[in-house]
């Protein structure tokens, strides 16, 4: 926003570190939190200190397929997780009513509290500078990146950078007529690194997206709204997190719902013409699954109400988050909007929505590890990478930030797979198959999801979080003891035969099954849909030592759903056998003639690492990866010929 | 999903078909025991010495009944062609027995093996070296091209709109699935209750099973296509019985009750197995001039997949020909001008004018240069066109599609004892995804984005 007045400066040698993290959102802190703890002298810079784990939009965490990122990134020895626990306002498990696999956390954070909690932890952590400044360009030499070069002429060389720029990079917000340069929040942009980086030879897309106006919540008639309370039942997202410090209900604070109508879609409709989404004024690509209300409106002209959800920012501030109503309609528009809403009739508009368009470094041009392909030592992660949302950025920033940390230790690079974490899933399909609009995390995306539950993320990472050095002795070892609690039960349910007593026999008629002619296993009959371990101890001896409940919650779903986990994981074996099979770096594409076009050129652009991965590119079909099969054991026994000579 | 097509078990009939005393079907691939001994009748292959041969039957698992007496040879890898276990089953040869088996292998666990499947995975197993592998690169790439026109040539069109209807329907519900997961306080999605659910999938299974029982392979190649030769008395209809009876291609069936009469007999043409309808009435209209062909075959022609209709091309066209010719109007038919040994009195051109454009074929049964064509042209009927079979407008004619469609139906059976066993609708739904991607590998329609367009066209989401 601001004018320019001078773009003179003076460079000057400011420094010298192992990894360089640029920009301190939620892919950001993480990055440089793991680089420091794994023992990397680490610099975070940022455009404002007070914007660190800034939350421009929904003041939320969490939620199906989300929640487990946050699930997973605590298990690695990430922050989000401990973060939201120190800081929520309300939290709720969703789909408590479905299966195991899409039961999903979601906490209300205090946004203000949230960011100040994460910024201590950041001052606090050693090894760890964060500095304030806007990073203008990289140094590169012969395609390895070597630091970086803020406005103010300081140069920081590194072993290698990440950036998570967000939506900073040449962002632009859009109110209507009204388009100014700016960042988040109306922060400042980072005008320069995506010219830099578009001289580097990165292609670059531009994406959009948008949040909604805020209301002051003593002007909200919540006696026109339905209370939306969190959960009485204790959970939290950190492992680590003890089940005493969960706040009670009565001390969380309500989201509340309400529903635009009529009224409300007739002032957008009467407004269209001063909508930049349809006037042309957008170009970035926005995000179906999170559509504006103006969008909502015209794709879907025949509902007549849309839901809204009004969700307190903090419990210091009065400021409440419209949610569902993100827009870029003009200031005034808004407002009429807002007032047409239940419960919002004489609501005073604090903020108002805005779209914001940024600069997206395409996909394909990176690794599997989030490095990028023309610039060694360089990683890239959150929107700058094409993704939406908090937990998406943060799971990234771990993963980038911990490949950054092992590139500076000269040690190998770290993948997660899509059968071992969401964050894995989000990995390969950003690699493989690009994006066409902000990316979000959806249950639907993972093809294991039974595997990739929120419960057995600790299962799933917390060994690798471990090896990394980002778990400690003390809690690795109380995992193995869970670990080992779970699995003695489980061993001791396959032992345990229940016999056809009139009491149990009593008990499975009372729930309309026929009686027990045979004895039968514990284990079979916890499969039965009404038996629960509790009522398993009616009949059974209690296990030698008694078992906290997150060991019973394992020891009940991987016995009811152990027919699917099975399948899951035969699944995920046939997948293993081609994930091994590795595609020579320096593949020619060009040389095999027998491959379609459309097949070459995608190979070609991607440049997958694995013939499993080569399977997942939209446009190779299983002619195409036969073909390469068939080239990549060509290739093989052509060596091991001129090996035999 | 289509990106595990490698290296699971695959199995096709190594021999031509139709033809030689001894069928092979091959099967290759990890599960190749498993999935031969859930069909065999006999010791116990899974303990038997690799590279042995062993007698006994195969039997259809669900029936209990035995299709046909056996040896099998048990391969184990890495010695064998193709590195990996291979089993053959030696048959007698039958195209009927064959082709019954392969679908047995198909429905319990194999794959259709695609052309040079077998030689790919040798090489891509070690056992060819780099100049055979030449060939195999040759054979894929010719596939490449042809498999995609012989895919969509396949492919009726009725079939793949059933197909892509049933698909919807599926996505309809899996997307309703996934909202329900993924906007859990969206309110404007049904919730997909098990109820709901076991009510698509039911539905659903009915119509795959609908599409199974018109399966050419499945019924036409097990029961044989309805063929009536009518013509009136003394046109040759029996000259030409006996020519496409000739040889040992025939098997004659008695039915109970019949001492004299033999109501049915098969003949095998050129790979298609036909049904020849009342060949005693042939025979029997033949042998008493004066009796009148039609009304008996009215009833052949009603109860036929195709009809041959003979014209003594040595006479004029008559009434009862054009009766005939009227009466078969709504058939299947090859018209067969005979005798044209003799001297031609027929009028063409009145023949063309009543039948129309048509398949007409002029033989004389009497030497045995007229049976070729006729031959050509069922086989062609068969399989380029797609002769429809017992009045379903929409068949299955391919063992890939029927093996995809019985994968399908495993599926929902599945999801069916799932919701029965009271598990969560979003597990049960990965049976129904299943049932999704095996009807999409039949119109190559598998793609997972699919799933996603579906969730944000239908329902207006945004938390």
């Amino acid at each position: 926003m601001s004018e320019i007045v001078s773009e003179e400066n003076i460079q000057y040698d400011a420094g010298d570190y192992d990894v360089i993290v640029v920009g301190a959102g939620h892919a950001g802190s993480e990055a440089a939190l793991a680089s420091a703890r794994m023992g990397n002298k680490t610099m975070l810079i940022t455009i404002n200190v007070d914007m660190v784990a800034f939350m421009p939009c929904n003041p939320s965490l969490g939620g199906p397929a989300k929640g487990t990122v946050v699930r997973e990134i605590d298990a690695l020895g990430g922050e989000m997780g401990r973060n939201i626990d120190k800081t929520y306002i309300q939290m709720r498990m969703l789909n408590t009513g479905k299966g195991p696999a899409v039961r999903a956390l979601r906490a209300q954070a205090d946004k203000h509290a949230y960011h100040r909690a994460m910024k201590q932890t950041i001052e606090e952590q050693s090894n760890l500078t964060l500095r304030q400044g806007i990073v203008d360009s990289l140094i590169v030499e012969d395609g390895v990146c070597k630091g970086i070069v803020t406005y103010t002429g300081a140069k920081y060389t590194a072993k290698s950078v990440v950036i998570c720029a967000g939506t900073a990079a040449r962002g632009r917000i859009i109110i209507g007529e009204l388009r100014y340069s700016s960042g988040p929040n109306n922060s400042q942009p980072a005008l320069k690194l995506s010219k830099n980086l578009e001289d580097l030879g990165f292609d670059l897309k531009r994406f959009k997206t948008g949040t909604p106006p805020r209301v002051n919540g003593r002007t909200i008639d919540f006696s026109e709204t339905e209370e939306q309370p969190g959960d009485p039942e204790v959970n939290h997202f950190s492992y680590e997190t003890p089940d005493e410090d969960y706040i009670p209900v009565k001390d969380q604070l309500s989201c509340w719902l309400t529903y635009t109508n009529e009224t409300t879609h007739q002032i957008i409709r009467d407004n269209l013409d001063r909508a930049p989404m349809f006037t042309g004024v957008i170009e970035g690509v926005g995000p179906r699954y999170c559509p504006s209300i103006e969008d909502k409106i015209v794709r879907f002209a025949d509902k007549n109400r849309h839901q809204v959800f009004l969700e307190p920012e903090g419990r210091d501030t009065n400021e409440y988050y419209c949610d569902s109503l993100s827009t870029s309609l003009p200031e005034e528009v808004q407002q009429k909007m807002l007032h047409s809403v239940e419960g919002l009739h004489h609501a005073e508009m604090m903020r108002p929505g805005y779209a914001i368009e940024y600069d997206v470094v395409a996909p394909y041009q990176l690794k599997p590890t989030f490095e990028t392909k023309l610039v060694k030592n360089l990683y890239t992660a959150g929107q700058t990478n094409g993704t939406s949302g908090y937990e998406e950025a943060a799971g990234q920033g771990l993963y980038a930030g911990i490949n950054a940390a092992l590139r500076a230790q000269g040690k190998d690079q770290f993948t997660l797979k899509r059968d071992e974490a969401y964050i894995g899933v989000l990995a390969d399909d950003l690699v493989t198959k690009g994006t066409n609009e902000p990316y979000r995390l959806l249950t639907s995306r993972a093809e294991y999801r039974l595997l990739l539950r929120n419960d057995n993320a600790d299962f799933r990472l917390t060994e690798k979080g471990h090896d990394l050095g980002l778990i400690s002795d003390e809690r690795y070892n109380k995992f193995l003891d869970k670990k080992k609690a779970v699995m003695d039960e489980l061993a001791r349910l396959d032992k345990i035969r229940i016999k056809p007593s009139d009491e149990v026999n009593k008990f499975v008629e009372e729930h309309g099954d026929k009686p027990l002619k045979d004895g039968i296993l514990a284990s079979i009959f916890l499969r039965r849909p009404y038996v629960t371990y509790q009522t398993l101890l009616q009949f059974i001896e209690p296990a030698p030592k008694p078992l906290g409940r997150r060991v019973i919650e394992q020891v009940e779903i991987r016995t009811k759903y152990a027919g699917y986990i099975k399948k899951a994981e035969q699944n995920v074996a046939r997948m293993k056998k081609m994930e091994a099979k590795k595609i020579p770096e320096d593949i020619d594409y060009e040389a095999i003639d027998s491959l379609a076009t459309e097949a070459r050129q995608k190979l070609e652009k991607i440049r997958p690492q694995t013939v499993a991965q080569a399977s997942r590119i939209s446009g190779v079909n299983p002619s195409d990866v036969a073909i390469l099969g068939v080239y990549i054991q060509q290739g093989h026994i052509a060596k091991i010929n001129s090996e035999d000579k | 999903m289509a990106t595990t097509t490698d290296f699971d078990t695959i199995a096709a009939i190594s021999t031509p078909p139709g033809e030689g005393g001894i069928s092979i079907i091959r099967i290759s691939g990890e599960e190749a025991l498993q999935v031969i001994s859930k069909i065999y009748r006999g010791k116990d292959l899974s303990k038997v010495a690799s590279h042995t041969i062993n007698y006994g039957h195969i039997m259809d698992p669900e029936t209990k009944e035995d299709i046909d007496e056996v040896m099998v040879s048990v391969m184990l890898a890495p010695k064998t062609y193709t590195c990996e276990d291979v089993i053959e089953i030696n048959c007698h040869g039958g195209i009927v027995a064959t082709n019954t088996i392969l679908q047995l292998v198909l429905s319990y666990g194999a794959r259709m093996a695609e052309p040079g499947e077998f030689t790919k995975r040798a090489f891509l197993n070690g056992r060819i070296d780099l100049s055979q592998s030449e060939a195999v690169m040759d054979i894929i790439d010719a596939k490449t091209n042809r498999s995609m026109k012989a895919a969509e040539g396949q492919l009726d069109g009725n079939l793949s709109r059933l197909i892509r209807t049933l698909r919807q329907q599926i996505l309809d519900v899996l997307a309703n699935v996934e909202v329900n997961i993924d906007y859990p306080e969206y309110d404007d999605a049904e919730v997909v209750t098990s109820n709901l659910l076991m009510k698509n999938a039911k539905d659903i299974k009915t119509k795959i099973i609908k599409l199974l029982e018109t399966s050419k392979q499945g019924q036409v190649l097990r029961d044989g296509l309805a063929t009536s030769i009518v013509g009136r008395p003394n046109v040759g209809k029996s000259s030409i019985l006996n020519h496409l009876l000739h040889q040992d291609k025939a098997i004659v069936t008695d039915v109970p009750g019949t001492t004299r009469d033999v109501l049915e007999e098969y003949v095998n043409v050129r790979g298609v197995p036909l049904k020849l309808v009342d060949t005693a009435g042939i025979r029997k209209t033949e042998d008493k001039v004066e009796k009148i062909g039609v009304e008996r075959s009215r009833k052949a022609i009603q109860s036929s997949d195709l009809v041959l209709l003979v014209l003594n091309s040595s006479e004029a066209l008559s009434d009862e020909d054009k009766q005939l010719i009227k009466l078969t109007d709504n058939s299947k038919r090859i018209v067969i001008l005979n005798k044209t040994d003799l001297p031609q009195k027929i009028d063409i051109d009145e023949v063309n004018q009543l039948i129309g454009k048509e398949n007409i074929i002029t033989t004389s049964a009497i030497k045995d240069d007229g049976t070729e064509p006729l031959e050509e042209m069922i086989a062609h009927l068969f399989f380029n066109e797609g002769i429809q079979s017992s009045q379903a407008d929409v068949m299955v004619t391919n063992a890939r599609h029927v093996s995809l469609l019985h994968k399908a139906k495993e599926s929902l059976n599945n999801v069916i004892s799932g919701l029965n066993d009271g598990m969560p609708v979003d597990l049960v739904q990965m049976d129904m995804r299943d049932c999704w991607e095996s009807l999409g590998e039949i119109t190559g329609d598998s793609y997972n984005g699919e799933l996603l367009d579906q969730l944000f066209s239908q329902f207006c989401l945004g938390k």
